[in-house]
């Protein structure tokens, strides 16, 4: 198998999926969508904490600096922003709890002797519905969120 | 250190974040949510000891908990000695520098007089 | 839910034509190519005609048998027992010989190379890497309170209950569909992939086997069970139900001492052992 020996480009050649692996949740049900979420929200909550604590560090420089720093956030634009922060890290706190029981196998079913179907017991709706509500809480707190900010006093 | 430790400080302060974070997100809620965002307002919470102490708390947790997410999802997407050296001195860097300038922050505003 | 969420709906206008005439004609795209081909995927399209109950397999060797003989394609058993015929089909990874055209609910089917392993041609792929993964597992019993002279030989004892504990890891057949599937595995060369890592626990929960902390240090490195993070897409995809998603999160709750081998069982274990040397 001389070609094996000749790799060239490795991924081209390993066929690895790559990024594309990761970017595409629409293949395996809800756990891969769950898997895609929690990196999103993830890296979105990230850059949103490391721009939160240099916008925040502006009260340093008195009230001129701190009122102008306002001035840039709190815009349309801005609540629209912090309300996608709100469903994101609604969604990865709520998610990351199931997870913690899901990746200790609580909820996950007891192994057995499987039989057709063949279906998985642990892809059940026990920790399932985890996923759904997160995804609810997210919706709701994103409402109450857009009340908040947009709604007035 | 190893890995599983690593794990268990991600899963622990991915929970006490989520504690502390919901505080202070209810302190922006608990009066009018300008109001709430008002120089004066936001220094005086400042220097408030125990919510100071809530800041740096989020502060340590959330830096921790986000830069070893990161440090993970690179860690996957390419593996070699040089880049993996590179990715967790990286992370544990911009860690250390993250919870730095908020420290800075905090114990600036919290010591300023109004 | 597997079955409902990978086949499509029966009673589409495809489906009612084959039932009632038996016979009708898809279009098999099959992927053309080999580690050296150009950057371009090709595919060969092809005209098949098949009936109510022809496996994506049935369609592959009828191209092969009658169109066109130089398409590479590995299988053997043709009852989802080898694994060997694993493949990417309509964008999901299945074994082609359990695969109904049926069921896939369309008449355009894209056979393409198992994602995730080397390239050899066509449909073929390289399994060297994953069985490398599955061996540093060191997927074997070990047990150090054997009489090595084996002057006292006798059974190891298993009941039903203890059997169930690692039965459905064991009926593993190494077709590479999870491991295709795993979004870890499309990144990240060292990760072992969900196959090595459910048999690691299979072998973990046999209580004939006393190397419980060697399998778990084999397992807690960067690049181990803690880069899996229950997308749930290897149990999804595996034809035989190993479910080895489950057996990974058991063996993980293990690592966090969150579940611990009942005590009852190890001292049990040992107790076996000394009766038998």
């Amino acid at each position: 198998m001389e070609a094996l020996k000749n790799k060239k480009d490795s991924n081209a050649w390993t066929n690895r999926e790559g990024l594309r692996g990761w970017l595409n949740p629409t293949r395996y049900g809800w756990e891969r969508l769950s898997y895609w979420l929690m990196r999103l929200t993830g890296l979105f909550l990230l850059l949103y904490f490391v721009g939160h604590v240099y916008e925040t560090s502006n009260l340093v420089g008195g009230i001129n600096a701190w009122n102008a720093m306002l001035e840039l956030t709190q815009t349309t634009f801005g609540h629209i922003f912090l309300i996608l922060v709100i469903g994101a890290s609604t969604f990865h706190s709520v998610n990351g709890i199931r997870l913690i029981f899901a990746e200790t196998a609580t909820g996950l079913g007891k192994p057995g002797r499987p039989d057709y179907p063949y279906e998985a017991g642990s892809l059940n709706n026990i920790q399932r519905s985890g996923i759904w509500v997160a995804l609810i809480l997210a919706a709701a707190a994103m409402l109450y969120g857009s009340s908040v900010l947009f709604g007035g006093e | 250190m190893k890995e599983g430790t690593i794990m268990k400080i991600h899963y622990i302060t991915g929970l006490a974040a989520l504690l502390t974070v919901a505080i202070h997100i209810m302190m922006r809620v608990v009066v009018p949510f300008s109001v709430s965002l008002e120089y004066e307002n936001v220094v005086a919470n400042y220097q408030n000891i125990l919510y100071a102490l809530l800041l740096e708390s989020v502060l340590i947790l959330i830096s921790i908990h986000g830069f070893n997410g990161l440090r993970v999802m690179l860690l996957e997407l390419r593996q070699s000695d040089k880049w993996e050296k590179f990715v967790t001195l990286f992370t544990l860097i911009a860690m250390i520098a993250v919870i730095a300038y908020g420290t800075r922050t905090i114990i600036i505003v919290s010591g300023q007089s109004l | 839910m597997k079955r409902k969420f990978l086949l499509a709906r029966e009673t589409s206008e495809i489906n009612l034509a084959r039932a009632k005439n038996d016979s009708s004609d898809i279009l098999l795209n099959i992927y053309r190519g080999g580690p050296n081909s150009k950057s371009e995927k090709s595919y060969d399209s092809y005209r098949v005609p098949v009936s109510r109950w022809t496996t994506v397999l049935d369609a592959l060797l009828y191209v092969k048998e009658r169109l066109d003989s130089s398409i590479a394609i590995r299988f053997s058993c043709r009852m989802a027992s080898c694994g060997s015929c694993g493949m990417k089909i309509n964008g999901i990874p299945r074994l082609a010989c359990y695969t109904k055209i049926s069921e896939l609910g369309t008449d355009t089917i894209t056979c393409e190379p198992l994602p995730n392993f080397p390239l050899i041609r066509d449909l073929v792929t390289d399994f060297q890497q994953f069985f490398n993964h599955h061996k540093k597992i060191q997927p074997y019993i070990q047990n150090t309170h054997l009489d090595p002279t084996m002057e006292r030989l006798s059974e190891f004892k298993q009941t039903p209950e203890e059997v169930d504990e690692f039965l459905q890891f064991s009926y593993c057949i190494k077709c590479g569909l999870c491991y295709s599937a795993c979004p870890t595995v499309a990144t990240d060369t060292k990760f072992p992939g969900p196959q090595a890592l459910a048999q690691a626990y299979r072998y973990f929960a046999d209580n004939r086997d006393d190397s419980a902390q060697k399998r778990l240090d084999n397992v807690d490195h960067k690049h181990g069970i803690w880069r899996c993070h229950f997308a749930g897409s290897c149990s999804m995809v595996c034809p035989k139900g190993v479910d080895p998603a489950l057996g990974i999160q058991m063996l993980r709750g293990h690592l966090l001492s969150i579940t611990k081998k009942p005590k009852k069982k190890r001292a049990e274990l040992r107790e076996i052992n000394r009766e038998g040397s």
